[in-house]
């Protein structure tokens, strides 16, 4: 009886979370389509990546430790990824912008569930996320490197999802305890450099200094981009699945981190 | 009838700074009522209080019924709340910012296409709906800002200075909407302003804040009796407020 009870209610807050969030994808699609230039850049940038790279260090797999002699085919999935991550890690000022608009306090005052202000914004990032891995993939495709078998085109968006949730969630956690827009802007302009050069993005592990090697294995970007490229070599073991579950407990964490957020910024208002 | 508001010495403290200090207040159902108070008085604080947005630091009391301190849930889908700066989405047209606003509150569909364009009639924003709210004067996001606060029907609406910056006409055109919804509807009103003759003519009830504390409180004929110095001449409202807005150490004084 009481687990009955339970379980209803249970049921019926997923059903709550679920509608609310489809508020406000709908929300935020609206929004971004409004945007001119945004989705052309979206799509373009990613692009601008993989050919500028793949045509600057064309000849890095001769060094040896790659797993494959095209360039393009190694570098594509890391491109995807951190596209993705990129895409994330720049999600905090949206989020200002709600906050500053009074949109975000708006929404606190309906009976929507507040966890749905950051788990909606969560997947829609990470849909933007896995779309523009999903453009890298064919652009490489297209230029001759080709991805392993279908499954290995999922594993790729996916893990590019998961990296984009993960900081995007971790984003809108800054935004919501420090907002201001500045320190987002900065925050988006500072990730990305780092987070690519330290991690197997670019090129192959064995290449790197050994100090390089140890960041890069804490890495999650690494951790995407190793479930991401053995899955297009074809090389993909267990460990792909090791990959991916230790970037769901990331999102899942980022999540709470950004509920505590939400809660802190509350009781600042 | 009850009260629908019903708070006991709310206080709401950001770090060292006591920004609301001992605030209670009661409002009977279908009332309206008027927080007055200098800038800074506390105003905005206690409404963010009431409309669950932020958590009282210490105090407690029902909204709608329901307690201040758990059943957040239940006061929101009984409340409007259209705050001093309020959120319209400026890249969303008038009628999306309604119909996202009704969905946030599980009205969905042909009952929220309805009711939207029932509340874009009642706010004479029929013409405008849709533009995008970016386009929109301050009295049209305004008056798209207070549709949004009620597209739900809520028992009670919460309005923070609703009227700054609107022009007078605009101003008594909101008004004179509002004053309609609310005797239709059985809707009871907080608002907060800067403008006594709107508090003169509105309020069933007017509080005035200073300091965090309510300094004074009463139907406004109440509170101008209480001041008059000559019980053949009552004061005016500016002269409660004058008495009541001052510093407030001179004002608490006996
Ligand atoms: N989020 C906050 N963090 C810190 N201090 C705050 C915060 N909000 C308000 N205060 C302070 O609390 C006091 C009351 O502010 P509040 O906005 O409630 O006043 P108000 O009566 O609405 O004024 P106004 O008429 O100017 O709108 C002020 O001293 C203000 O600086
Ligand atoms: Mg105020």
């Amino acid at each position: 009886m009481i687990i009955a009870i339970i379980t209803r209610t249970s049921i019926a807050a997923v059903g709550d979370q679920f509608t609310a969030t489809t508020t406000m994808l709908g929300r935020g699609y609206r929004m971004l389509r409004r945007q001119p230039l945004l989705f052309p850049i979206m799509l373009v940038q990613p692009m601008v990546w993989l050919l500028l790279y793949s045509q600057l260090f064309n000849r890095l797999p001769r060094l040896g430790g790659f797993g494959t002699d095209s360039y393009l085919q190694f570098l594509a999935p890391g491109i995807a990824v951190i596209s993705a991550f990129s895409h994330g890690a720049w999600e905090g000022p949206g989020m200002i912008a709600d906050i500053e608009r009074g949109a975000l306090d708006r929404f606190l005052t309906t009976p929507m569930p507040p966890s749905t202000l950051v788990v909606s914004r969560t997947v829609q990032a990470a849909i933007i996320g896995s779309l523009q891995a999903a453009a890298v993939v064919a652009v490489a495709y297209a230029f001759g490197a080709r991805p392993n078998d279908l499954i290995s085109v999922l594993v790729i968006l996916v893990s590019a999802a998961l990296i984009c949730a993960g900081f995007a969630a971790f984003s809108y956690a800054l935004a919501l305890l420090f907002r201001r827009q500045e320190t987002m802007i900065a925050v988006g302009q500072f990730a990305v450099l780092p987070f690519m050069f330290l991690s197997a993005t670019l090129t192959s592990v064995a290449q790197m200094p050994p100090w390089m090697q140890e960041v890069s294995a804490l890495n999650p970007v690494s951790w995407a981009v190793d479930a991401a490229r053995t899955s297009m070599l074809g090389t993909a073991g267990s460990r792909v699945l090791v990959d991916l579950a230790v970037l769901v407990l990331l999102v899942a964490a980022m999540q709470v981190f950004a509920r505590f957020a939400l809660g802190r910024y509350r009781r600042a208002l | 009838m009850g009260n629908v508001i019903e708070v006991r010495h709310l206080v709401k403290r950001y770090g060292d700074v006591e920004a609301v200090a001992d605030v209670s207040l009661a409002l009977p159902e279908g009332d309206v009522l008027c927080l007055l108070g200098p800038n800074g008085a506390g105003k905005s604080t206690t409404v963010r209080i009431l409309s669950t947005l932020t958590r009282a630091s210490a105090g407690s009391g029902q909204i709608a019924g329901y307690d201040l301190n758990r059943q957040t849930r239940q006061i929101r889908q009984s409340i409007g709340y259209v705050a001093q700066e309020a959120g319209t989405d400026a890249y969303l047209t008038g009628r999306e910012n309604l119909l996202v606003q009704a969905a946030a509150h599980r009205i969905r569909g042909r009952a929220a296409q309805d009711r939207v364009a029932e509340l874009l009639e009642l706010v004479q924003l029929e013409y405008a709906a849709d533009r995008l709210a970016r386009t929109y004067s301050g009295g049209m996001r305004r008056r798209l800002e207070i549709a949004m606060g009620i597209v739900h029907r809520p028992r009670l609406l919460f309005l923070d200075e609703p009227t700054t910056g609107l022009d007078p006409q605009a101003r008594t055109a909101l008004w004179s909407g509002l004053a309609g919804i609310a005797a239709e509807q059985q809707l009871s009103i907080l608002l907060t302003t800067h403008y006594l003759e709107e508090a003169d003519q509105l309020a069933d009830r007017i509080v005035i804040i200073n300091g965090g504390r309510v300094v004074a409180e009463g139907t406004p004929a109440e509170l101008k009796a209480r001041v008059a110095t000559d019980s053949d001449h009552p004061a005016g409202l500016d002269e409660v407020y004058q008495r009541y807005a001052g510093p407030v150490e001179e004002v608490l004084a006996p």
